[in-house]
């Protein structure tokens, strides 16, 4: 199935609604499946139509112009420096190059892309009324989407016209929505969240407003301005919401469901959250960029139970809660053995919106197309996912394995540390030893050896920090990944 | 007919359009209203008349499945005709109460 059939149906059902909105801008249905095909016209012969820019009406229509000309969409990351835009696009041939902001477009024009500025390809599209019979092909590219690469380099996921239409039609219902509803888009276009946003919503019938932009006021400020019912956001974003609403005190009651993930949460935040919004329905999403986004979810009915005091919902607060129907999933062993319930190994997933394809790559699914997600975490006897974090950041000191997560965790709970990052560093001795990064809150003053004495009252002395270093920041990708491998190579090039 | 996920359908008594979500293993006979439907680009028979006995024909965006042959179609254009598979109606599958993760 195509994805532009998506919208097709969307456009008969209710093609005079507004699809899509970015400030006062706004698009019906009908004119978002209008402007995709006079779209398709202006990427004609061209081999893939690449994104680079922030939320706008540039993305909807980028996404189903390249369905309707039968290319994949490509959406970058406008951080991204001119030469790393440019070896990014080369591959993918001929593409014609969406941006936004004069210089990138100059840089790239002399790098020899086809490129053409977002506030044009919008009016273009706009001003047709072109129209088309939907490509029947569900097997092409739909999306190529980098992966966040914290760590090795990007490459980008090849998700499918039947991943995405798989996705949407196996989690949502076609025009489900309250006709009121609305939801606030603030994950930027080049990660999967946005483009599931996109999908799902679209589907649904919410009208989606887009935030160009994360900013905690401005998100705050929408949501109060547009009456805005549901939103997903990662946990950085979740942290700098709580600081405004503590701040001005006056609630978001429009909000009806917040739905967050992405990274790991910090059970701080979470309990933060859940005091400050107790009348909004919390969802936790776990989900990669190769699986199409959200695989598991943990629902308000936990989240509730786990408020009310629930031992076994309030252990369960910090899984990913249960598997869609829709996907399978088996945690295991280094041989490839499935484990029973609650024991540790590798998580592996399956499911028709499980793509698991690199481009240019050889895919990893096994033969009976599994995917391994590369996450460590282990499934309870009621098959609640706990996510202990990726299989490459596991330290191996001295033969035992141990999760940065768990430590972090506990080092988060000092009411003087902001941020931290644990890692695992070369050790003669032991192989690898554990190093924490800390990032004190403003006007802190704490040492070394007092971080090591919180972290031994909660850990047991193999997994204290060997060494507690202090820092400003931490790298963080813009969804809120800890960049790991850059932590580990500063701490290297310190010594 | 034997029919694979993705497919294209529509009716020929009706302006249904439906796409294959789930394929049987085996052919099977799929109709709507009465008559079979039809691959993409097929036309209809002249005087195919539709059976109004088969009931309410396909809503935009419901699901229709049969478990026995486990097949299920997506209505992408609504139209009058009841579904049935070897001569049974499909039936709607309800909604599913998933907390939205987007």
């Amino acid at each position: 199935m195509n994805l532009l059939l998506l919208l097709d149906m969307a456009a008969a059902g209710r093609g005079d609604e507004v699809a899509v909105q970015s400030g006062d801008d706004r698009l019906t249905t009908g004119e978002l499946l209008a402007a995709a095909w006079t779209g398709a016209e202006v990427a004609a012969g061209a081999s893939a139509l690449a994104y680079v820019g922030t939320n706008g009406l540039a993305f909807p229509i980028g996404l189903f112009a390249a369905a309707a000309a039968g290319i994949p969409f490509v959406p970058l990351n406008y951080r991204l420096s001119d030469d790393q835009l440019h070896d990014l696009l080369v591959p993918l041939g001929d593409t014609l190059v969406v941006t936004e902001g004069e210089e990138v477009a100059t840089a790239l024009a002399a790098r020899g892309h086809r490129v053409l500025d977002a506030a044009s390809f919008v009016a273009t599209a706009r001003a047709g009324a072109s129209a088309g019979d939907v490509p029947a092909d569900g097997e092409g590219p739909a999306v190529l989407l980098y992966t966040s690469g914290t760590t090795s380099a990007p490459k980008a996921a090849v998700l499918r016209h039947r991943h995405l239409t798989s996705y949407v039609i196996g989690t949502v219902e076609f025009a489900a929505a309250d006709p009121d509803s609305a939801v606030l888009v603030s994950v930027p276009p080049y990660h999967v969240a946005g483009l599931a946003n996109l999908l799902s919503n679209l589907y649904l019938g919410r009208r989606i407003v887009y935030l160009r932009q994360f900013d905690a006021p401005g998100w705050v400020g929408a949501v109060r301005q547009e009456g805005i019912t549901n939103a997903m956001v990662v946990p950085t974003m979740l942290a700098r919401i709580c600081d405004v609403l503590d701040a001005d005190g006056a609630g978001l009651p429009s909000l009806r469901a917040l739905s967050y993930g992405g990274a790991r949460t910090p059970a701080t935040v979470l309990q933060r959250v859940m005091a400050l919004l107790p009348d909004v329905d919390l969802t936790n999403a776990y989900g990669l960029t190769e699986t199409s986004s959200t695989i598991a979810v943990l629902g308000p009915a936990d989240h509730r139970a786990a408020r009310d005091g629930d031992p076994v919902a309030t252990a369960r607060l910090s899984s990913a809660g249960q598997v869609l129907p829709t996907v399978e999933i088996e945690v295991r062993d280094p041989l490839g053995q499935p484990l029973p319930p609650g024991e540790l190994g590798e998580i592996w997933v399956r499911g028709e919106q499980v793509s698991g394809e690199y481009a240019g790559r050889e895919a990893p699914l096994d033969t009976d197309g599994w995917f391994p997600t590369r996450d460590r975490g282990s499934v309870d006897a009621d098959g609640y996912l706990f996510i202990e974090g990726r299989a490459d950041d596991t330290i191996i000191r001295g033969g035992e394995n141990i999760a940065p997560a768990e430590i972090e965790e506990v080092l988060l709970q000092h009411p003087d540390i902001a941020q931290c990052a644990v890692v695992g560093v070369p050790d003669d001795e032991w192989g690898q030893r554990i190093a924490a990064v800390v990032v004190l809150r403003p006007g802190a003053t704490l040492d070394a050896a007092e971080v090591q004495a919180f972290a031994r009252r909660s850990l047991r002395g193999s997994k204290t920090p060997e060494t507690v270093t202090f820092a400003e920041a931490l790298p963080f990708t813009e969804t809120g990944k800890l960049l790991r491998r850059v932590v580990q190579a500063d701490l290297l090039a310190i010594g | 007919m034997k029919l694979r996920p993705g497919q294209k359908l529509h009716s020929a008594v009706s302006e249904a359009q439906l796409v294959v979500v789930k394929a049987p293993s085996d052919e099977v006979e799929i109709g709507c209203g009465g008559v079979p439907l039809l691959d993409d680009g097929q036309e209809a028979d002249a005087g195919a008349t539709l059976d109004e006995s088969l009931g309410e024909g396909p809503l935009l965006g419901k699901r229709y499945a049969d478990d026995e042959v486990g097949l299920e179609v997506l209505c992408t254009r609504p139209g009058a005709g009841g579904l049935t598979v070897d001569g049974r109606p499909l039936l709607v599958k309800g909604a599913k109460p998933l907390p939205s993760s987007d």
